[in-house]
């Protein structure tokens, strides 16, 4: 109900770490100044490969509405498969935007008046020295280019605590990567 | 130090903060993160505690007994049907007068069998001698956890920390942690006021009389009947009590405020909306949202239900002409037990009785949009606007 | 909360004769050890006991030989039940009243 609001909603599959994702997103955005984070995973229902989303909502000021995002402004696709079975741009606002992590270029997508942001998250994060099929890190890089919400450092710095002990390292780089090769289309 | 994790982590880093001595639990979602954290610190040595594993929630809190009778700081946990299940030790804990804390992660009761939100389960142990706390957000579930032994403690009555399942207990949003020291200072260790103790043997709570009768020293021992009178004196006296541990609490962390209840744009409402948890924070914006159109609407969110601080509520809704209770708990064959106690207060305290309207909703996790509530407290804002005095249901379909 | 206040609201039992009143007037058979057949009573030593472990009421001393606090002994019989030695014989209470 609050328009001032940003709703960021991130669909992955369970056990792809689009929870992390947010997570990371929502420290780097608070630490940037936004005292209002509120991620709401979806409930009860987490399965292995299993579509899920997960709601961030950023403010400046505090967040008392905890209600999964309705309309949110950006969506972030972590697997491209996932627009075959769902339907991931449900109730973007009409000035939105899409980040997907997809090896197809971007004008291969067309959402009604939205901006779109590609990247082949999965390779690249492969080049960064990551394992095959670790995207979390790298969309982070992707979504902070298209949505240039949070600078880039934040993040990567973000990045490097949560996986303090598992990879930090190659995590950002794919973040970095991922930044850098994400490609602006759509509209 | 500011953090942003899960409602379950704020309970768990909570009862640690606390120094707990003594953890029993058995999972259940969504409480089970939770204890499954307090048993991530015990293991790294992070907290120095007892974790005793159990086969039920019967156990789990049987052993919590045991050990607070012995003198030790104990917590459990648990939600729903397990809570339920506890129930005979519940009413046990608190006629023993052990300042036990428990956590309840919010969640829908069977049968049918539901894992999502909603407060039938803690609601349904209202009457057990229990303090119960509803904690709106990550901030009040950490710092009513390390508040409730302190209170549990000075009253010797046990306490209920109650939030959201899912809503709360699995949503991420920032809180501050407080630091180790302050917690030490503000709650020194646990000093029972008599501990088991195989050198000095006695029974607890065995077989009392319809009366009272002499003990070996030729004392009266209370009987029954005086006993559970002082439990309730001492639950009456636990409001002032909470007053008392807000302010030492405040004046050691810098925040807090009112413990019983969080009113919102109350002054000069016309019509207040009364809910327990996270819910009266959606209903912020829904408020807002009314005054932007004119309409003087606020919410009461109630902190503590039991004891039930009738005169402060009554006071905070004096003045209004409407009150619109939500409820995500029902008296089945009656109305929601909040709407109950809200009538029976203002019955007792208020001057002019307001026009008091029952909603339930988010039964068993059905979504709460913020327009239906819009639309509730809109249509309850004019007495002729269809709301009437029956209780009515939010987002039901199908029927 | 001092512990004198705290025990008040609670239900508390110490062992010891006298945990609900004097008891004794309840009892209509009365429990006599016979200290010729009772064990410390013929070793003129500590010893056997068990009466004193059995009793509910704790009303019987570990001395030689046992001794029963009539003011509070109950009468139940649990004694010369378990009495390995039938020593203990439970006796009318009219009897001494008789006397
Ligand atoms: S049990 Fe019988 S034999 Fe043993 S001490 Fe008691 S009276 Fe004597
Ligand atoms: S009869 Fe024997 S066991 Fe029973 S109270 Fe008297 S002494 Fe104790």
């Amino acid at each position: 109900m609050k328009s001032d609001n940003i709703e960021i909603r991130w669909h992955g599959r369970g056990g792809q770490g689009a929870i992390t994702a947010a997570k990371i997103v929502a420290k780097a955005m608070f630490t940037s100044g936004y005292t209002g984070v509120v991620m709401v995973p979806t409930f009860g229902t987490e399965r292995r490969g299993a579509p899920v989303f997960t709601s961030l909502k950023v403010s400046r000021e505090k967040i008392y509405d905890l209600s999964p995002s309705k309309e949110p402004d950006i969506v972030v696709v972590l697997d491209h498969l996932l627009l075959e079975e769902e339907d991931i741009t449900q109730g973007l606002k009409h000035d939105g935007l899409v980040v997907i992590n997809s090896p197809l270029a971007v004008r291969s997508y067309r959402f009604n008046g939205s901006r779109v942001a590609v990247a082949d998250v999965t390779d690249l994060s492969v080049k960064a020295g990551l394992p095959q099929g670790m995207v979390n890190s790298g969309i982070i890089g992707s979504f902070a280019r298209a949505a240039g919400l949070v600078e880039l450092d934040v993040l990567l710095k973000t990045i490097e605590d949560e996986f303090i002990g598992r990879k930090p390292g190659e995590n950002s780089r794919a973040a970095q990567l991922c930044y850098e090769n994400t490609i602006m289309g759509g509209l | 130090m500011q953090i942003i994790e899960t409602g379950n982590t704020a309970a768990a880093l909570g009862v640690k903060l606390a120094r707990a001595q003594v953890i029993a639990a058995y999972p259940i979602t969504p409480q089970t993160p939770l204890t499954e954290k307090l048993s991530e610190f015990i293991e790294s040595g992070e907290m120095q505690a007892e974790y005793i594993p159990v086969e039920s929630e019967h156990s789990a809190l049987a052993i919590c007994i045991a050990a607070t009778s012995a003198g030790a700081r104990s917590f459990t946990a648990t939600s729903s049907n397990g809570l339920l299940y506890m129930h005979e030790q519940i009413q046990w804990a608190a006629g023993a007068r052990l300042p036990l804390v428990m956590c309840v992660a919010n969640r829908g009761v069977g049968a049918p069998w539901t894992i999502w939100n909603d407060h039938q389960d803690s609601i349904s142990q209202r009457d057990t001698g229990w303090i119960q706390i509803y904690a709106n957000d990550h901030q009040q579930i950490i710092d009513s956890v390390i508040k409730a032994f302190c209170l549990a403690e000075e009253v010797m009555v046990p306490v209920m920390i109650c939030y959201d399942g899912y809503i709360l207990s699995h949503t991420h949003m920032p809180f501050d942690v407080p630091d180790s020291e302050k917690v030490d200072a503000f709650l020194p260790p646990y000093r029972p006021p008599y501990a088991l103790d195989p050198a000095d043997p006695s029974n607890l709570n065995t077989v009392t009389m319809p009366d009272g009768r002499a003990d070996v020293r030729g004392d009266i021992s209370l009987g029954y009947m005086e006993i559970r009178h002082l439990l309730q004196r001492d639950m009456i006296e636990a409001v002032p009590a909470l007053e008392r541990v807000e302010e030492r609490f405040q004046s050691v962390f810098g925040r807090g405020g009112n413990p019983y209840v969080e009113p919102y744009r109350c002054d000069d409402a016309d019509y207040i909306a009364v809910s327990l948890g996270s819910l009266s924070y959606q209903l912020h914006d829904v408020v807002d949202t009314l005054r932007d159109e004119g309409v003087r609407a606020g919410v009461l969110s109630v902190h503590l239900y039991r004891p039930f601080p009738d005169r402060i509520i009554a006071e905070a809704l004096n003045g209004c002409s409407g009150v619109v209770v939500f409820e995500k708990a029902l008296s089945y064959g009656y109305q929601g037990p909040l709407c109950s106690d809200i009538k029976s207060a203002l019955y007792r305290h208020a001057e002019g009785r307001p026009f008091v309207t029952n909603y339930i909703l988010g039964l068993g996790g059905r979504e709460i949009t913020t327009q239906d509530l819009y639309e509730a407290l809109k249509a309850s804002c004019f007495p002729d606007g269809g709301a009437g005095e029956e209780t009515r249901w939010i987002g039901l379909r199908f029927l | 909360m001092p512990t004198r206040d705290y025990r008040k609201k609670i239900s508390l039992s110490e062992s010891g004769p006298g945990d609900a009143g004097k008891t004794g007037s309840w009892r209509i058979v009365r429990p006599v050890i016979d200290p010729d057949v009772c064990i410390p009573g013929r070793r003129k030593a500590p010893a056997c006991y068990i009466c004193w472990l059995y009793c509910p009421d704790g009303v019987i001393s570990r001395s030689v030989p046992p001794r029963i606090d009539y003011q509070h002994c109950k009468g139940c019989g649990i004694c010369a039940e378990e009495c390995p030695t039938k020593a203990i014989t439970m006796v009318e209470e009219s009897s001494f009243i008789k006397e």
